[in-house]
């Protein structure tokens, strides 16, 4: 069970959108979610409901997913929802009617309709980040980023690009390793009578000091010893290191571009004529 | 030249605060191409040390160590050193950087700059060498301790090493995993061609090398053929080595009168030498 978490959100299938290049999705994503911020009347952003929609079927990756990855943010939601309820739509526009409440709280017709607009909002631009999490396993993810960022080499930053993906990626590899490891400590504490689940909360934290120092020093021990294996695998910081798999965008890649492209000049358009 | 690695007077040294620790003094050894050498010693006896001075990894306080007639010292050549001897360690999982096998594999040939082709070709064939093709695209964690570690050698293999040094490969595997590296490591030197050099503290492991060196406190105690290695048990017990349950067997069995070799070391073998020699005594 605890291995399965560490893969991350990725959801095995073999999707049209999981076979786009990681690049095309992180840049696609990001106009998506500019896109969300730069509508301005329900006609534009109903036109990118409709997208992300079909992107969600697309995708074949169950609704539920995506229901589960909301659950998690319905606090969000609901504060964003209230604020907008109860303070905004003052402008300058009568409202059609106003209701009010206790405490001088007044809802107007105004503010509802901003209120369900930002949820609206919200909730497309969480989908979207889930569906890229969803159809992109975290290995090609820092691949894309790596790419993505390597322009910042003429700046004099490659190093720093190359040091931040090779810390993904080997973050990524220990994660599993460090859990299991924590869960041995764990047993190996109790059995010695440690006691990790009765107590007031700060005693729980203290108990957990006796697995947090062992893990710590392992993890350095660890750490000395990947540094000597890499040594011996001919690393050297990344200069000359050529990748054995080269991203490469296809005609998927290019047709999602368009289709994006697309629908980002839509509601350009909507944005300007209404 | 015959010799791959040349280790010449050297002499390892490390402070520790104010306290000086000889680990290695005035070492040589040869080691032939080709050949597959079985380095045993216990804990403290500076095989490890040893280990990692082969590849240049450390350099030695004095003396020098020869790969290929280059020296370790030469930082030039540092890259190119590592890559004919590649070096193998005890935990698998602290060797390992990516988390999907084949990408993990590609690390070395990639670091060498090797071009996309060449690297997936050279990938391929490593991990058919140690036979884990099949699980090239698994991650390292859903892997047992020996898959684990013959993923390891695939990398070092990926870079067309001409020697791999193994520092206790087997110590924290189950027997299984064990006998699984070992077979790997004799078909690798067989089929490859690969000089091996293999580190550890398990006796049974040396049967199939050709020259097994018996290392104590930093000195060389004994160098030769398994067969008279083995047949030696009293050197091994003194400096502190498992004697396999089948050598102790034939060496208490000779102790005690019996007319046994102790140079054999399957069960096998024993239970037929054992056979002869009742069957020899009752006639």
């Amino acid at each position: 069970m605890l291995k399965d978490i560490t893969f991350g959100q990725y959801f095995d299938n073999n999707s049209f959108v999981h076979k786009l290049d990681p690049r095309t999705k992180l840049i696609l994503l990001i106009l998506i979610i500019v896109f969300i911020f730069v509508s301005q009347n329900w006609i534009s952003l109903s036109i990118l409901i409709a997208f992300v929609l079909f992107s969600m079927i697309l995708s074949k990756i169950p609704l539920r997913m995506y229901l589960k990855n909301l659950k998690a943010i319905l606090p969000i939601i609901i504060f964003t929802m209230l604020i907008n309820l109860f303070y905004s739509g003052n402008g300058e526009i009568e409202p059609a009617w106003t209701l009010n409440l206790f405490w001088g709280l007044k809802i107007t017709s105004i503010a509802l309709i901003r209120a369900l607009y930002m949820i609206v909002r919200i909730l497309l631009l969480i989908i979207a980040s889930a569906e890229l999490t969803y159809t992109t396993t975290p290995n090609s993810l820092t691949d894309g980023i790596e790419k993505l960022l390597s322009p910042l080499r003429f700046i004099g930053l490659k190093k720093v690009v190359h040091t931040l993906a090779m810390m993904m990626t080997i973050a990524l590899r220990f994660i599993p390793t460090l859990i299991e490891e924590t869960f041995k400590i764990m047993n190996a504490q109790k059995a010695r009578g440690a006691d990790l689940e009765n107590g007031k909360l700060l005693q729980r934290i203290k108990a957990l000091i006796p697995i947090l120092i062992p893990l710590l020093i392992s993890s350095v021990r660890r750490a000395y010893e990947l540094a000597e294996a890499m040594e011996c695998r001919c690393y050297n910081g990344g200069e000359g290191r050529v990748r054995m798999k080269q991203l490469k965008y296809c005609l998927k890649d290019y047709i999602a571009f368009l289709t994006v492209f697309a629908v980002c000049g839509l509601v350009i358009a909507i944005n300007i004529v209404f | 030249m015959d010799n791959i690695i040349e280790v010449k007077n050297i002499t390892f040294e490390y402070e520790d605060g104010d306290e000086k620790h000889i680990v290695l003094s005035d070492f040589s050894i040869d080691i032939k191409r080709g050949s597959f050498t079985v380095i045993l010693g216990h804990n403290g006896s500076g095989k490890s040390t040893l280990a990692k001075m082969l590849n240049g990894l450390y350099k030695p306080t004095s003396g020098e160590v020869l790969v290929d007639g280059i020296s370790t010292s030469n930082d030039e050549l540092e890259i190119e050193i590592k890559r004919r001897v590649g070096l193998v360690f005890q935990n698998p999982d602290n060797q390992l950087v990516a988390s999907i096998v084949e990408e993990d594999v590609a690390f070395g040939p990639e670091n060498l700059g090797h071009s996309p082709e060449i690297i997936r070709q050279e990938v391929d064939e490593a991990l058919k060498a140690v036979d884990m093709y099949e699980f090239r695209n698994s991650t390292p964690h859903r892997l047992s301790g020996g898959q684990k570690q013959r993923v390891a050698i695939a990398g070092i293999i990926a870079m067309k090493p001409d020697c791999i040094v193994l520092d206790e490969p087997t110590a924290m595997l189950d027997p299984k995993g064990r006998a699984e590296i070992i077979s790997t490591i004799k078909k690798l030197n067989k089929e490859n061609d690969i000089t091996i050099v293999l580190i550890t503290h398990f006796m049974e492991e040396a049967v199939n090398a050709d020259r097994v060196i018996v290392l104590d406190d930093g000195k060389i105690v004994a160098d030769s053929t398994p067969k008279e290695i083995f047949s030696n048990i009293g050197l091994l017990k003194k400096v502190g080595l498992d004697v396999p349950q089948t050598t102790e067997l034939l060496y208490r069995l000779k102790e005690s009168g019996m007319n046994v070799s102790t140079d054999v070391i399957s069960i096998e073998e024993s239970a037929q030498k054992i056979y002869d020699a009742i069957h020899l005594e009752e006639i």
